[in-house]
Formats: C-alpha cells, sequence, structure tokens
C-alpha cells in the first residue's frame, strides 16, 4: 500500500536518518523499533509528507507522493497519531473530531457520522461534550487516536502512542489497533517497548542510529538472537556453579540472589542433568521458570547494546 | 519559628534553588530591569522641566484686518519661542486645528487695528478675535491665549500712546467713555483718569508741533495697568474672545474617556496579539502544529486561518470595549463611523499580523511572552495611549510616527472626539497595514514549519 524507499535525512551534516526502507501492507502492523534517538520520528515524518527526504521517496502504489506534488492527496490517506497530545484541551471530544475531520474535508451528515464512529471505537462516546481538559490520561490518548481516523484514512501512524499510558487504557488503545487492521487498516506503530512491538505487530524493523539494523517477521527476528534458551532456578541459596559448565549442553550457568540463569542449547534434552546436578548438591528448587528469547536480546545481539534506557 | 529553624537547611536550600533558577535565566532578568528602566527613563524625560525644552505650541494665525497692529502683533508671536505661528486662511486653519495638527487658530477681524486702540478705554463694542482650539489641549490653548493677549497689548498700547498715530479723536472717544461710565467710576478715579487724558492731549499737541517726545512711559504704564483695569471703565482689553472647538462646542463634544478608551483598546488588543503568538509557540511545543501540519493544508491555509481568527477576535474586542466605553462614559463616535470601521479593521489586521511575527521570531513561550510584553508597552507608551502625544518631546513627537500605536490612537481619536470624516481614516488605515504587511513578511521569512 505505502513504501518508503531509501530514505534519507540529514542535520547540519549529521545523518539522522539512512537508507531507511520499509512496506505498509493492508491489515497489517509494521512495528518501528528502536531506542530513543534511532531515527524513528524523523522516519514518521518524512513518512507522513511533514518532511521532506534529502533522499528516497515515500509513495502509494497508485503513485501519490509529496514528492511528485500529489501531497494533498497523499496526505489525505494518512492518520498521524503523535507522539504528543495534541488536542485542543478547551474544545469539547466532539468539536475536536470535528475540527480535524474538516482538515480533511469531511463536512456536514458524514462528518457528523465519522464522529460518532470515531468516539465509539475509542470508547469515548458517553464523554463526547467533555472537554480533554478533564480527561485523564489514557482518555486523552485515545482521543487523540480518534482524531487521526476521524477521516477513515488508509494508514495510521502511530508514533509512541502509549507513553505515559496506565496499563488499562494501554490494553484499551491495543484493542482499537487490532479493530483497526481487521478492519483492513495498515497500520504502522513506533515504540522503543519490545513488549508492545511483540504483542502487536506482524513485522518489525528495527532501527539503530538512523539505519534498519533488522526488517522481518517476529518469528524470523527471534532467530537472529543468539542460539539457546534460558533457564532460571531459585534455589534461595548461593552456591558455586563452576561444574555446572560441565554438564552437556549448558552453554552459560551464573547464580545471583540464589537464582541460577543458564543458558541451555535445548531446554527439552538439557534441563534433565541440571535439576540431576541441584539433587545432587542438595539444592532445595524453589521454582522454575523458562524465558524464550526477545527482541531486547534480538537488539542486543544486532548492536551490541541494550535497547531499554539508550539514547 | 522553631519549625523554621528546625526546617532552616531545606529551607535555605529551596531559597537558594529559586535564586539560581531566576539568575540563570539572563533573558527574564535583562527583561525585569531593562523595562522599568526604559519605561521610568520615558516617563520622567517627558515629565521632568530640567529636560524639557521650551514648549513650541503650532498655532495657526488668521489676519482679516491686515493693518500695522495686526502685523505687529503676528510678528511679535512670531519671534516668541513658546509658539510656532503659522499664516493660514480661516478654513485651512479650522481644519488643521480640528486634525490636531495645530493646538489653536487665532482669527483676527477686519479693522481690529482701528477699534482696538478706541476699544482700550471706551465702553461698548469691542473688536472680536476668534480662538479655535483643540479641545483636547486645554493646557496648551491657555498659554496660547495668554501669549496672545501679551502681545495684543503690547502693540495697541503701543499704536494707542504712539505720538505719530494719536489722534485728537481717539482720546475724545476715551473721554466720552470714562463720561459715559457713570457710577461705575469713582471721582477720584475719574480725576486722575482726566488728569491722564489731559496728559496724552499735551502729549500729541507738542508733538504734532514737532516736539520730541518718548511715548514708553505711556506704553509702559498703560500695559502695565492691564492687570488691574475694571471692565467697566477705564483701560481694559481692547478686544473680546471667541473660544471656539474645532470640533464643536467644547461641552458636547468632547470627552476624555475617548482617548483614554482609544489608548487603553490599542495596548490590550496588542496583548491579545502576544497570546496569539504565543499560543503558535505552545501548540508547536504540544505538537499541535506538527499534527495540523499533517493534514491536506496549505502553508498559506494555516497562516490567513491565524490571521482571520486573530483579526476577528480583535475586532470584537475592540467593538466590546468601545460599546462599554458608549453606553456608561458617553464617548461618541462623531466622525465618521465607516472610517471607525476601518481603523478598526486595519489595527485589528495588524494585531494578528504582530502575533504572527511573534510566534515566527520566539522561541519559547515563556521567554517570548516577557519580551513581547515589553515591546508592547513600549509601542504603547510612544504612541500616546498612556500620555497624550503632544507633552512629547518634538523630536519624540515625530519619532513616535513609526510606530503603528501612534497611528491607531490618533485614527480612533480622530473618528471619535475630533469627529473627522471617512478621508481622515485612510491615512492611519494605510499605514497600519502597511505595518501588517511588514510583520506578515518577516514572519513569513523567518517562521520555522518544521519543528
Amino acid at each position: 500500500m505505502l513504501s518508503a524507499t531509501e530514505l534519507n535525512k540529514s542535520y547540519s551534516g549529521r545523518a539522522v536518518v539512512s537508507d531507511v526502507s520499509l512496506r505498509l501492507e493492508p491489515g497489517r502492523v509494521l512495528g518501528l523499533l528502536g531506542p530513543n534517538g534511532a531515527g524513528k520520528s524523523t522516519t514518521v515524518s518524512m513518512l507522513c509528507g511533514l518532511l521532506r527526504p534529502d533522499r528516497g521517496d515515500v509513495v502509494f502504489d497508485d503513485g501519490a507522493s509529496p514528492m511528485n506534488g500529489r501531497t494533498d492527496e497523499f496526505k489525505r490517506r494518512i492518520g498521524l497519531v503523535p507522539q504528543d497530545i495534541a488536542l485542543y484541551e478547551e474544545l469539547p471530544a466532539r468539536q475536536n473530531l470535528e475540527l480535524f475531520g474538516a482538515l480533511y474535508g469531511l463536512n456536514g451528515a458524514n462528518l457528523g457520522r465519522r464522529v460518532g464512529e470515531a468516539l465509539e471505537l475509542v470508547g469515548l462516546a458517553d464523554r463526547a461534550r467533555d472537554k480533554p481538559s478533564t480527561f485523564s490520561g489514557g482518555m486523552k490518548r485515545r482521543l487523540n487516536i480518534a482524531c487521526a481516523l476521524v477521516h477513515d484514512p488508509d494508514v495510521l501512524v502511530f508514533d509512541e502512542p502509549t507513553v505515559g499510558v496506565d496499563p488499562q487504557s494501554r490494553n484499551a488503545i491495543f484493542d482499537n489497533l487490532e479493530v483497526l487492521r481487521d478492519r483492513g487498516k495498515a497500520l504502522m506503530y513506533t515504540t522503543h517497548y519490545m513488549e508492545e512491538a511483540e504483542r502487536l505487530c506482524d513485522r518489525i524493523v528495527i532501527v539503530d542510529h538512523g539505519r534498519v539494523v533488522a526488517n522481518d517477521a517476529l518469528g524470523a527476528l527471534l532467530r537472529h538472537a543468539p542460539s539457546g534458551e534460558r533457564l532460571e532456578i531459585d534455589i534461595g541459596q548461593g552456591v558455586d556453579c563452576t561444574s555446572l559448565l560441565a554438564l552437556p549442553g549448558v552453554l552459560e550457568a551464573t547464580e545471583s540472589n540464589g537464582v541460577l540463569t543458564l543458558k541451555l542449547q535445548s531446554l527439552a534434552s538439557d534441563m534433565a542433568p541440571v535439576l540431576a546436578w541441584c539433587n545432587a548438591k542438595g539444592l532445595a528448587i524453589r521454582h522454575i521458570n523458562s524465558v524464550r528469547a526477545n527482541l531486547e536480546d534480538v537488539f542486543l545481539a544486532l548492536t551490541g547494546r541494550q535497547l531499554r534506557d539508550h539514547a | 519559628m522553631s519549625t523554621l529553624t528546625s526546617n532552616f537547611p531545606a529551607f535555605k536550600a529551596l531559597v537558594l534553588a529559586e535564586l539560581r533558577l531566576y539568575f540563570s535565566s539572563r533573558r527574564t532578568l535583562i527583561m525585569n530591569v531593562i523595562a522599568p528602566v526604559l519605561i521610568g527613563a520615558f516617563f520622567g524625560y517627558v515629565t521632568n522641566p530640567k529636560d524639557q525644552t521650551a514648549p513650541h505650541v503650532p498655532v495657526a494665525v488668521v489676519d482679516l484686518d491686515g493693518s500695522t497692529v495686526t502685523k505687529a502683533i503676528i510678528e511679535a508671536m512670531s519671534k516668541d519661542a513658546s509658539l510656532e505661528i503659522t499664516r493660514a486662511d480661516e478654513a485651512q486653519a479650522r481644519k488643521l486645528v480640528s486634525e490636531g495638527k495645530l493646538r489653536a487658530a487665532i482669527v483676527f477681524p477686519e479693522r481690529f487695528g482701528s477699534s482696538a486702540a478706541t476699544a482700550l478705554f471706551a465702553p461698548g463694542d469691542r473688536p472680536k478675535i476668534t480662538l479655535i482650539e483643540d479641545p483636547s489641549k486645554a493646557m496648551e490653548v491657555s498659554l496660547v491665549q495668554g501669549l496672545m493677549t501679551q502681545h495684543i497689548m503690547q502693540a495697541v498700547a503701543a499704536q494707542a500712546f504712539s505720538p505719530t498715530t494719536l489722534s485728537a479723536d481717539t482720546v475724545a472717544g476715551w473721554r466720552k467713555g470714562l463720561a459715559d461710565s457713570g457710577s461705575g467710576v469713582s471721582p477720584d478715579q475719574q480725576s486722575a483718569l482726566g488728569g491722564f487724558f489731559d496728559s496724552l492731549e499735551r502729549l500729541r499737541v507738542d508733538q504734532q508741533k514737532g516736539a520730541t517726545a518718548t511715548p514708553a512711559g505711556s506704553t509702559t504704564a498703560a500695559t502695565s495697568a492691564t492687570g488691574t483695569t475694571p471692565a467697566t471703565a477705564g483701560m481694559r482689553q481692547p478686544f473680546s474672545l471667541d473660544k471656539q472647538s474645532a470640533v464643536g462646542t467644547r461641552d458636547s463634544q468632547y470627552n476624555g474617556y475617548a482617548h483614554s478608551f482609544a489608548g487603553m483598546s490599542v495596548q490590550f488588543i496588542l496583548f491579545l496579539g502576544i497570546d496569539l503568538g504565543v499560543a503558535l509557540l505552545l501548540a508547536r511545543r504540544l505538537g499541535l502544529w506538527k499534527r495540523l501540519r499533517a493534514a491536506p493544508l496549505s502553508r498559506a491555509t494555516l497562516v490567513a486561518s491565524r490571521m482571520a481568527s486573530g483579526t476577528v477576535i480583535a475586532c470584537v474586542l475592540m467593538l466590546a470595549i468601545f460599546a462599554a466605553a458608549i453606553a456608561i462614559f458617553g464617548v461618541r463616535i462623531r466622525g465618521s463611523v465607516a472610517g471607525f470601521a476601518l481603523i478598526t479593521l486595519t489595527f485589528a489586521i495588524m494585531t494578528a499580523a504582530f502575533g504572527l511575527f511573534i510566534a515566527a521570531v520566539g522561541k519559547t513561550p515563556e521567554a517570548t511572552r516577557g519580551l513581547a510584553i515589553v515591546v508592547t508597552l513600549i509601542m504603547v507608551m510612544l504612541g500616546g495611549a498612556w500620555v497624550p502625544s503632544f507633552i512629547f518631546p518634538p523630536w519624540l513627537q515625530t519619532a513616535s510616527l513609526v510606530v503603528p500605536t501612534r497611528w491607531a490612537v490618533d485614527g480612533f481619536d480622530a473618528m471619535t472626539w475630533r469627529g473627522l470624516g471617512f478621508d481622515a481614516a485612510l491615512a492611519p488605515s494605510a499605514v497600519l497595514l502597511g505595518f501588517a504587511l511588514l510583520f506578515a513578511l518577516l514572519a513569513l521569512w523567518r517562521f520555522r514549519w518544521d519543528e
């Protein structure tokens, strides 16, 4: 539906985005994952026609692009949910939606219908006459989303829409996204929360320092993680675990605060000897937890750095 | 007290933190120091007598007589450092005063010179001088009236007591006036004035015989008597005065609230302009601007919508303020209502453009608001909204024409209490539109469209 090809953007000679390519498909969610400062927002701005790339192109399949003068047509087919809560706080929710609908050329009964549907989708129909200044943070976020979809765009771009949102509202937002995906919208979701990307996205683009370091489906990305699975065993006491490394299939073994953390080649075949080792040492096992590789591991493997708290 | 003592470390830390925050903001600090210094210096300058040059009151003189007396009066007034004399016909003079370009106009009637000398001592009709005044400039008009009276008395007395011009008929006229004054003059006064007339008669006869004489003493005596001469007899002011307001009768036309409301509405609507600009900066900070730009709207649409909304709000505010002035304080639009509407509209457009300019050059809402308020206050001050511009030194009166507020205030004055027509609204409106264009172009040039 919408393709970005080799997008490049520099400020004062410093490359912020370099050769970023991605594609949005109907009924699919594309995740754009990266630490703060990785170039996600700049990429979003170029995707939405807010920023002209120094090089590269953003184009719908039918050719509509800001680069070829069809900017209005291009923008009309995109709904942006910005990272900030971009609302008129002192206008009632309905009037906010009517304004944003009017910006995209809606009017009359059509506008009223679309406003009603948007409010219904985000669960704010009963607060339509209230001002956002009286809303909770989560409700404002949902209204922010409603403003982006009121004109029924083909593509919805969510730029970190869950920042500062409580878990209940976060789940409500996820539900909204899933409804929109099921309606055939092409969604793009930028975040630095790997759990969100894992839950929502069909395909994930990982960026770092403005470059795409991975672009694949979640399952395929996880295969980028170092082989092996983690096992955590709560033994409630310290122990010298050096001899564990002599067991077959044990790749790593550490102990901290009474918890053994092991990396095994295969959970199914290599766990039994470990448990036998614990019995032989007379250790009382209190709890066992197996941990699957995640996007954090993928990012670490790809960049050598942690994803979280990385500016 | 004990609580404060026990919490002193916390108290001290809080105080120091506040002080560090305040003094680390150099821009705020400068504004808080510079603004009062500038405004204080301005008011001190315009109100401190040591810093003031002599008043230079512009006055028109209309000489319908053309006699040696009126020529002498006009020459003396022209040499007076306190006056700036312009010659004009009566219609021109009245127009210039009504437009506020002159403070007053003096009209000397025909035969003023010949009849004024007789009127010095004779009762009955005196030649009538018309003084066309700007009713908003009462202090200056009083100064003009006093200086005019002084110069007339000197010239008329010199004419009356000059050996070359003093005639037997003039002295006879004075004697008759004295006789006709009846009980208005005591016998002692009659005797003294009779002796004075006898002396003048002898002086006149001696002069005609070729004898030399110096009239200076007589002149001095006559002049010095002006301050105490009763109106009914004896030496008196040799003219009557017809004071006319250039904009109608004094009581019915001039309303001091008209100027006050013009000034204050200009000031507070400019504050609205600041709010509009700061709101745009806040919209940028809150991401609203980015969201608007994501919509299929041209830059022209975004800017024009801001200009239009600002203009409408400013117009509504201006009309509401003047509605209150009209309903409560009796202010009237004596001039052209269409002209008033035109100035309101152009000032509102200028205000909206000013707001856009603020948004374009400002960085943060907080710092921009402080700076913009100082700039606005200075513009308002120079525009004569707080104190009338006529008390400014002449150079400042000229210099203040470069600020739009001066044109706005003068324009509203013209349409309200001055009662001028639509044509008088054209120049202020054109200038205000010019400033609007300037602000808009600068704003478009400096505006940061991208975040």
